[in-house]
């Protein structure tokens, strides 16, 4: 795995925590899109999906076949690639659980958000190991888009 | 008969970073074996400690899922399209 650096804008780590805030006590969830290089991955828009677990939505959540291809296909027509996936804890830490590790692939970034008592309280990313044993963390650059002035200025709740 | 496995982009790493693979098989399972012996990283990423595919790994022939086919032993016809998609799941709690 080669320099796992992730880059995201302020005003899109707002709106993750922003989408936590507005389901919780449930979980969250969505795609994460963007573009993938030698060295760098940066985050350049999200696609907010619906939480598919009826039955366990407070510590469970769940994207369907036809989800992953609703985010590839978006991905695609804005010519992005589909980067990972963002998930909220609610009331848990920005941790991946055992649970996330068995039902994850290397390469992508999972994004996970940790919601307490209704309230943005940190974000983390993190990719699978190559064998599977483990994640390891990704680290996070949050872009200030001030500094950007070409780019989109979306509103958000920042953590 | 040659059929075409879409690897899907997360998985591209270990199968000689290609988007494709051109194989020859009859069925689901033999197309799935063939490219799992061709490609063994694959494996542990595709199936479970138990020999069966993941939980979160779902695969379609053209657009239909095997599993309301005949699942692994689903017919393949010339030309047609495998596809490997996840369902993504996890959540705060063991």
């Amino acid at each position: 795995m080669i320099n796992p650096v992730l880059k995201i804008g302020d005003s899109l780590v707002g709106r993750i925590g922003a989408h936590g805030v507005d389901t919780y006590p449930h979980e969250c969830c969505g795609a994460l899109l963007g573009h993938d290089g030698d060295g760098s991955r940066e985050v350049i828009d999200l696609l907010p999906l619906p939480n598919r677990r009826d039955d366990s939505p407070r510590n469970r959540f769940e994207l369907t076949p036809d989800d992953v291809r609703l985010a590839e296909k978006t991905a695609r027509r804005k010519g992005l690639e589909l980067l990972g996936w963002y998930h909220s804890h609610p009331d848990a830490p920005a941790r991946p659980s055992e649970f996330d590790r068995e039902h994850a692939w290397p390469w992508y970034s999972y994004i996970i958000v940790s919601i307490a008592n209704g309230r943005p309280r940190g974000i983390a990313s993190w990719r699978l190991q190559d064998d599977r044993s483990a994640y390891v963390p990704e680290a996070i650059e949050v872009v200030d888009e001030v500094s950007r002035p070409e780019e989109p200025v979306r509103q958000g709740v920042h953590c | 008969m040659p059929v075409k496995v879409i690897i899907p982009t997360p998985l591209r790493a270990y199968a000689g970073k290609q988007e494709s693979i051109e194989l020859q098989a009859a069925t689901v399972g033999e197309a799935l074996n063939s490219l799992t012996t061709r490609f063994q990283e694959l494996k542990k990423h595709l199936y479970a400690d138990d020999g069966r595919l993941r939980s979160f790994v779902n695969v379609y022939v053209n657009d239909e899922d095997i599993r309301y086919l005949q699942k692994d032993e689903t017919r393949l016809h010339e030309g047609d399209t495998v596809s490997i998609v996840p369902s993504i799941a996890g959540g705060a709690r063991n």
